[in-house]
């Protein structure tokens, strides 16, 4: 699959609070801004990957809309937070198997002004949570945070990881938002004011959580022998994985909590992609709490097991640090509503180089990730040459 | 439904002693995992395990991931084991626990190796480690669903 395909058309809506629009027009905005920018007229869309989350269109109902006359290839990613970014592998392998030609990939919901908002659940929902709702939720745990925190605490006994660290991650990147001008949070923060936030979940306070927004992105993967002829520089995808851990519905149960989708995914992808982790100049982590990044850095071997705390606290994150993370701000800071998407469009803008004040000098090779349901995970490693 | 339920943190903060706090959320036993509720509900924690491979099983589940057999036996487990991680839980997103905050959700370790979610009662949340040597307790919910919970055990005694 290495190099069979590239990201060649990137769309996203206004990321808000109060979108005034419904979840279908966000997805169709984004959808059609893609295919613009990958230069292809609507009949040219030939395979699709919607994601399921919040009121978005079906399959057909996006076929339909879009006008597409021959759509040849189709598949739905139940992964929670990992859809954008498995839909990488998937759209890869449908390429590579000469399925379709062009791919196109989209998520997007009124995450803060509609009925999809996560905070305001009270309990996780049926389907992939089965498990969970019969026996953890009646024990209190109810919500994603209460088993991200279960993970953090058991990283913070074996290695010795700090809140402050988490902390570090929060301030970067609010640091990376204020730089992007499509992100919500707009108001630097200290430590310090991560440490006075409010304690939620201990060891999580408010600030160790992402953002909810209104929003869509999208993507458009494209056969690398039609890559060249579009407007904007390819993104090639030369890694690319799915992974997940064992028991994959149960966080308790897992044999090692902090072996997720990501680590499995991260060696395969790394392998395709012929490359160690010390290749890669920049990530794009999934980010629905500061923990998570500490996590992923672990997982994907940029740091060893224990290191990832004190690195992202010496900076190693930000911009001008070793590895910088979410150049946009990521879920925490920029917007939450996509599936990760937005991780992905920014990271194809820093390997065009139009990735504006938080533009890298050598953002190529990098890594995307995403991670949901507290342990299914994806990977993939794109560049620009 | 997801309505009925919702908090409104505000509102309910306002006025506590006008709020009426829903039930919390109850297990819906299903064939694989009836025996475990029905063993909790006269105050015995029995583990699913295959008698044919002999791996303890938790959660319970339809065959056996290690063999696919469907043949298994619940034996009653020591009740002692210890806090594999925990977390302190402020505040509830889920109204039925609004009076139990702060509670301590916590990943268990039995001594014979299976892991599960549960409380950690009988002590102050802030006082709560991992590695705490903990013994089962059960707390009878409903008619039907008691739920078993861990307080600290000391070795040697109560």
């Amino acid at each position: 699959m290495r190099r069979k395909a590239a990201i060649t058309g990137i769309g996203e809506t206004s990321f808000s609070k109060d979108s005034g629009m419904s979840d279908k027009a966000l997805q169709l905005q984004a959808v059609e801004r893609a295919i613009a920018d990958a230069g292809l007229a609507r009949d040219e869309i030939d395979g699709l990957i919607p994601s399921p989350h919040g009121s978005g269109f079906t399959v057909e109902g996006f076929a339909e809309n879009l006008g597409l006359r021959d759509l040849r290839f189709s598949v739905t990613i139940h992964f929670g937070g990992a859809n954008g970014c498995t839909a990488i592998h998937a759209a890869a392998m449908a390429i590579a198997a000469g399925a379709a030609r062009h791919v196109v990939v989209v998520a997007g919901r009124n995450g803060y002004s509609g009925s999809s908002k996560i905070s305001a659940r009270p309990q996780l929902q049926p389907g992939n949570f089965e498990v969970t709702r019969e026996f953890e939720s009646p024990f209190g745990a109810t919500v994603p945070m209460h088993f991200y925190a279960l993970i953090a605490r058991r990283h913070m006994h074996e290695y010795g990881t700090t809140t402050r660290q988490m902390g570090s991650v929060a301030v970067a990147m609010r640091e990376h938002a204020l730089k992007n001008e499509k992100a919500l949070m707009k108001k630097p923060i200290t430590i310090d004011d991560h440490e006075h936030s409010s304690e939620i979940v201990r060891p999580f306070r408010l600030l160790d959580c992402c953002i909810e927004s209104d929003g869509a992105a999208a993507y458009i993967v494209s056969a690398a022998e039609t890559a060249r002829d579009r407007p904007n520089r390819p993104a090639w995808i030369i890694g690319c994985a799915e992974g997940h851990p064992d028991s994959p519905t149960s966080v308790a149960t897992r044999q090692d909590l902090l072996r997720s989708g990501v680590t499995i995914a991260a060696s395969r992808a790394l392998t395709m992609a012929d490359m160690a982790p010390s290749d890669l100049r920049a990530g794009y982590l999934y980010d629905p709490f500061t923990f998570m990044v500490i996590a992923q850095l672990e997982n994907i071997g940029i740091c060893k097991a224990g290191e990832g705390g004190p690195f992202v606290e010496s900076g190693g994150i930000r911009l001008d640090g070793r590895f910088p993370v979410n150049t946009h701000g990521g879920l925490h800071s920029q917007a939450h509503s996509m599936a990760g998407i937005n991780h992905i469009t920014e990271a194809v803008k820093q390997l065009r180089g139009t990735a504006g004040q938080a533009q890298l000098l050598t953002p190529s090779p990098l890594v995307v990730t995403g991670t949901g349901d507290f342990g299914d995970g994806a990977v993939a490693v794109l560049a620009n040459d | 439904m997801r309505r009925a339920d919702a908090i409104d943190e505000k509102t309910a903060s306002a006025s506590p002693g006008n709020s009426v706090i829903p039930p919390i959320p109850l297990p819906q036993p299903t064939d694989a995992s009836r025996p475990f509720w029905e063993s909790c509900h006269r105050h015995e924690l029995r583990i699913q395990h295959c008698l044919q491979c002999g791996a303890f099983i938790h959660y319970p589940k339809i065959h056996c991931p290690m063999d696919g057999s469907d043949r298994f036996d619940w034996p009653i487990m020591s009740g002692k084991g210890y806090v594999y991680s925990f977390v302190v839980v402020l505040r509830a997103f889920h109204a039925g626990f609004k009076l139990q905050v702060p509670y301590v959700v916590a990943i268990i370790q039995l001594e014979e190796g299976v892991r599960m979610i549960s409380n950690v009662v009988g002590i102050d949340p802030d006082k709560v480690y991992v590695g705490m040597r903990v013994e089962v307790e059960f707390d009878d919910v409903s008619a039907d669903i008691s739920l078993p919970k861990f307080h600290p055990y000391l070795q040697g005694g109560q």
